[in-house]
């Protein structure tokens, strides 16, 4: 009985939000961004509600009479919000209002565009040009919500996941609003390859753009022409991936198998890929060996050697991004390092072999794995690099930055950049295949649950000479290009004139007090603002529906959850590049029309950087016993009740995680952001990489480390907020001991 | 105790997992009141059967009712039912207090009331003055118990075990198992206990049912499965048992007359029929004469093959014609050595024909 009423009772409440939402709020988005929406006509008009705006026709008035059908699906939701009705029928009930009304809103919302018809056939069927309506807005997103709501909870009342309304709403929501930004988008690029740039389905220019010479060229090989883009890009992907295996793999030896004192020093280097904004390493480098660059000049004044323009091609972008990706292949390769069982090598070394035959034949096959993910790591990250090879290409062009210049550029061209995505999204890709077929099924993990007491052997002689060989000037590289990053921002201009100066934080960062108060004045504070209210809204987001997801992944079994876990995940493997074309395409038009809107960059840092959330949530889970959640479960609390009181906080160190790298990833972003971002809503990131282009380098560099400071206190404080997991473990203070005994 | 206990009845319940079936159109019933277990190897589905009570699973076939209400499309929340957990699954970021008061609060009861029942329960496992520690300050024996003390403070129509003492050293397990089984009969509760430990389940029981490959093998008291196991497997399985290929020679009415070797035994029929028959031999049911045998009783000769000094008893494997007998020697006799001839006694009681 009490199951039967809940059932109403929810059922009801959407019902009623649903009517409300249609009958009251204003059914397209309104635009507050200029004068504001004009309320003289409500309820129709530009603001007007969608029922008033479906009924208006009727009565002579103009309206929208393509909402009227929305009627039907309310009216079936009603009628199973009655009382005494029976459980079956109801949700039966609400899964037709459900999946219709999701059908008839979604429909007519693709049927109607900004210029009439969407669709050929449509113009064909009604005559062209066809009505005309805005994307939707707050009523029209409300109905939608409610729809899917409803069809979820006739599914749990049908029983589906235990009859859990909670877990069958949950599932729903994360697929839809996957499809909505993530398949979505991806599928318009796909669409939109085969079309002319007029929406003409046209698969001969898919091909010819598709095969051109540009991209898959190879005129590099014999002659001095330039290669294919595409080519450039591997190229570069290849030589970054091996590099920075190869420096990850020294550091990671150098930290865990050798007496190296400063090892905490190295630690360091785990830190810095997160809180380094991508293209400020390029920029460093520019400062260091660009024309007037500091090593240039003094070259030249000393040895006389003349400043080239070297850095500006493929040397400058390998060197900025193996910076940038050895940290990472060092985080993957300690890992794997540490999970070598020492007590493999003490068995080889108790079986007569020497240090150097323990290491080749034992420690290095069971690296391989690790190696390979550390390779295709770098690839990958190499491939969806923007800001680097925008500010050190020159003529060396990758598919990131060809992409963006075929949307931006002089030739702006959709069709042609949507190609350039496929391509892009066709390596990527094809390197997460790689991944998962190659080393989803070799795990070599030698670190059982049982205690292992044996000590790791000391590298052989020469390798841990070769290690230090190689890391050591590399670390004192890396250490250099940070100083000059912090450094950079004090003095007028490097490499020309050494005057120390505050004039470049003044510029970005004045603060007049005037008559009025405080006044931001400084160049930089409009961007700054704009990044951390966007990074602010988006950490809590991706954190929630992250953690949700997780949440789902390993505690509930439901059909097609594998392809569920694809989708969550695919957003991770798509470059920045491609997703900020694919938004563009997508959501520059009805019915979701969202560029120009902080809210869209809110929502590209959410499902970019939600898998992030998913990865956290999915390991800090996994190490949950599931039993907490079912004694929850037999003591009478229900599944939402369970999340809130077990698993939430247990699950604080992986909030704490997916917290921080939301927010610092959403500060650091640029590739799918610089496509995104418009005059009101500009990201710190696109403004430095606009100084950088226009060649104010001292401003651009005292931007970055002050980005780089105010992301290293934002990740302390979160920390300190949000504070640790309390699991009462005994503490070693003597009360406790004795208590304890 | 104000709620009287409740039946539970499974009426061929099966769950499938894809092609695996855990459980296979399994019926059986507990009477309100009573301890039964539910024992079996792992992977015979046991914990599914258990898990199935609580709505942890549901069923894939079949109506599983408690107290006569049916509840098999109930989720476990809705039941009132409660567990204590392998691995206890005290909820590590709470104290004592409340874990044991979580039932109550989240059904909304009032701060002071919900304190007040964990308190009771807390006094009731021999808690009290450790409410205020953390879980993992606690011993294991100690865990166990608050996990009991939670699983109490709802006072469930039915309380589960699922392999409650595996966790515990081999002295506390009798301690604690002779613990839960007063509990059981102080509070007057309908218990249904997970185990894979024959001389637990055989300790603590009403009744056993004993679970093979998803089926239930055989359902009876404790002395019914000893004595009179229906099948190999069972024989097996609980307490140790020399199977032994023998003949049923002639047919009597209830008893038959089965040659074992040299020997000739008279022992209840139960349905087997003249021919090849496999005999349960219970490893008490054999003593150690001899070897040149005075020639008391029945038995056959043979030599010793493996010996074992256990302290309390001494442990025999003798290979003799019939085949090589376990034997379990308590008595203060002297130590045989490996390859000594003895002969083999064998006594009336502990020898069961297992039928077909």
């Amino acid at each position: 009985m009490k199951r039967t009423t809940s059932a109403r009772i929810d059922a009801a409440g959407l019902t009623i939000v649903a009517w409300a939402a249609f009958a009251l709020a204003p059914w397209h988005w309104l635009d507050f961004s200029g004068a504001g929406p004009n309320w003289s006509t409500y309820p129709l008009g530009g603001a007007g509600s969608g029922l008033a705006l479906a009924l208006a026709p009727a009565l002579g008035w103009s309206g929208e009479w393509w909402l009227l059908p929305i009627l039907a699906p309310l009216a079936l939701a009603s009628a199973a919000s009655l009382p005494g009705r029976d459980a079956r029928v109801r949700a039966g009930l609400l899964i037709a209002a459900g999946a219709l009304g999701l059908a008839l809103t979604l429909g007519q919302g693709f049927a109607v565009g900004l210029r009439g018809w969407n669709a050929q056939w449509l113009a064909a069927l009604f005559g062209a040009p066809g009505p005309r309506q805005e994307g939707m807005g707050l009523g029209g997103v409300t109905v939608l919500a409610c729809f899917l709501f409803m069809l979820c909870r006739g599914l749990a009342g049908r029983g589906w996941c235990r009859g859990d309304a909670f877990v069958v709403t949950s599932i729903g929501t994360v697929v839809a609003l996957i499809l909505l930004f993530v398949f979505y988008p991806v599928g318009k690029i796909l669409v939109s390859a085969v079309q002319d740039n007029d929406g003409v389905f046209a698969p001969y220019e898919f091909v010819a753009k598709f095969a051109d010479r540009s991209i898959w060229g190879l005129d590099c090989v014999g002659g001095n022409l330039r290669c294919g883009v595409a080519w450039n890009t591997l190229l570069l992907g290849v030589l970054v991936g091996l590099g920075s295996t190869a420096l990850g793999l020294a550091f990671a030896l150098i930290a865990t198998r050798s007496g190296f004192r400063a090892k905490g020093a190295l630690r360091i280097l785990s830190v810095l890929p997160i809180i380094t904004p991508p293209f400020v390493i390029g920029l460093a480098l520019i400062l260091l060996f660009g024309r007037s660059g500091v090593v240039s000049t003094t070259l030249s004044a000393w040895f006389d050697i003349p400043p080239t323009r070297w850095i500006y091609g493929l040397p400058g972008v390998l060197i900025a991004q193996l910076l940038a990706f050895t940290p990472i292949a060092f985080l993957v390769l300690v890992g794997v390092v540490q999970g070598i069982s020492p007590s493999l090598e003490e068995a080889s070394q108790t079986l007569r072999a020497d240090s150097w035959t323990t290491f080749r034949t034992i420690t290095l096959p069971l690296m391989r794995p690790g190696l390979a993910n550390a390779f295709l790591l770098g690839f990958v990250e190499s491939l969806a690099d923007f800001g680097n090879p925008l500010v050190l290409g020159g003529n060396f062009e990758v598919l990131s930055t060809k992409i963006f210049f075929a949307v931006v550029g002089a030739a702006t061209d959709q069709g042609r950049a949507a190609v350039l995505s496929i391509v892009l999204l066709g390596f990527t890709l094809a390197a997460f295949w790689l991944q998962q077929v190659w080393l989803g099924k070799k795990v070599y993990t030698t670190v059982g649950g049982k205690g292992d007491s044996g000590l790791p052997t000391p590298l052989p002689r020469f390798v841990a000479w070769a290690c230090y060989a190689t890391a050591l000037p590399w670390a004192a590289f890396t250490a250099a290009v940070y100083l000059l990053i912090l450094v950079g921002g004090f003095v007028r201009s490097l490499g020309r004139d050494y005057t120390p100066t505050l004039n470049h934080y003044l510029t970005a960062f004045r603060i007049d007090s005037g008559a009025s108060g405080l006044r931001f004045t400084g160049s930089a504070w409009d961007s700054f603002f704009a990044t951390v209210q966007v990074a602010a809204l988006a950490a809590p987001v991706t954190a929630a529906i992250g953690l949700l997801t997780a949440w789902l992944l390993t505690r509930e079994s439901f059909s097609g959850k594998r392809a569920f876990e694809f989708g969550t995940l695919l957003s991770f493997a798509i470059p920045g590049t491609v997703v900020g074309v694919s938004y563009i395409l997508a959501f520059n038009v009805p019915p979701f029309e969202l560029t120009g809107t902080g809210l869209i960059l809110v929502i590209c840092f959410v499902f970019r950087n939600m898998p992030v959330g998913v990865r956290s949530g999915v390991a800090t889970l996994s190490q949950i016993d599931k039993s907490l959640d079912e004694a929850s479960l037999t003591l009478g609390a229900r599944s939402f009740t369970t999340v809130r009181l077990v698993v939430l906080p247990l699950l604080r160190p992986a909030i704490v995680a997916a917290l921080v790298y939301s927010f610092v990833r959403a500060m650091t972003a640029v590739s799918a952001v610089i496509f995104l971002v418009s005059a009101q809503y500009n990201m710190a990131t696109t403004y430095i990489v606009g100084r950088v282009e226009a060649g104010e380098f001292g401003l651009a560099i005292a931007y970055s480390s002050a980005l780089i400071v105010v992301m290293l206190v934002v990740i302390l404080g979160i920390e300190a907020a949000v504070g640790q997991r309390r699991l009462g473990r005994r503490e070693a203070t003597p009360v406790a001991a004795v208590a304890g005994g | 105790m104000s709620k009287a206990p409740a039946s539970v009845e499974f009426r061929n319940v099966s769950k499938r997992y894809g092609a695996v079936t855990a459980v296979d159109d399994v019926s059986f019933g507990i009477e309100p009141g009573t301890l039964v277990t539910l024992l079996g190897p792992s992977g015979c589905g046991k914990t599914t059967t258990l898990r199935l009570i609580a709505g942890l699973e549901m069923a894939s076939s079949g109506t599983i009712s408690i107290g006569g209400v049916d509840v098999t499309r109930l989720s476990a929340a809705d039941r009132d039912v409660s567990m204590v957990f392998q691995s206890y699954a005290l909820f590590p970021h709470m104290s004592v207090l409340e874990n044991v008061a979580y039932g109550p609060t989240v059904q909304g009861a009032p701060k002071a009331l919900a304190r007040e029942m964990a308190m009771e329960k807390l006094a009731l496992v021999g808690l009290s003055g450790l409410e205020k520690r953390a879980p993992s300050e606690l011993s294991g024996g100690q865990q166990q118990r608050v996990a009991v003390a939670r699983a109490l403070v709802l006072e469930p129509q039915v309380l589960l075990f699922d392999e409650p003492l595996s966790n515990l050293d081999a002295k506390l397990r009798r301690r604690v198992r002779e613990e839960i089984r007063e509990l059981q009969i102080k509070l007057n509760l309908t218990v249904a206990y997970v185990t894979h430990d024959q001389e637990e389940a055989l300790a603590v029981s009403d009744r056993i049912i004993v679970m093979s490959n998803a089926r239930i093998a055989q359902s009876g008291t404790p002395y019914e499965l000893y004595e009179e196991p229906a099948s190999l497997f069972v024989a097996d399985f609980i307490g140790d048992a020399n199977i032994l290929d023998a003949e049923l020679v002639e047919e009597r009415g209830p008893r038959a007359l089965v040659r074992l070797g040299p020997m000739e035994l008279d022992l209840p029929r139960r349905g087997a029929t003249a021919g090849p028959i496999k005999l349960a031999v219970r490893p008490d049911a054999l003593r150690l004469a001899p070897a040149d045998g005075d020639g008391a009783g029945r038995g056959v000769d043979g030599r010793v093959a493996k010996a074992a000094y256990l302290g309390k008893q001494r442990e025999y494997t003798v290979a003799t014609p019939v085949g090589d007998l376990f034997i379990v020697d308590s008595g203060r006799t002297p130590a045989r050595l490996v390859d000594a001839p003895v002969r083999v006694a064998f006594s009336d009681s502990g020898i069961v024909v297992l039928p077909r």
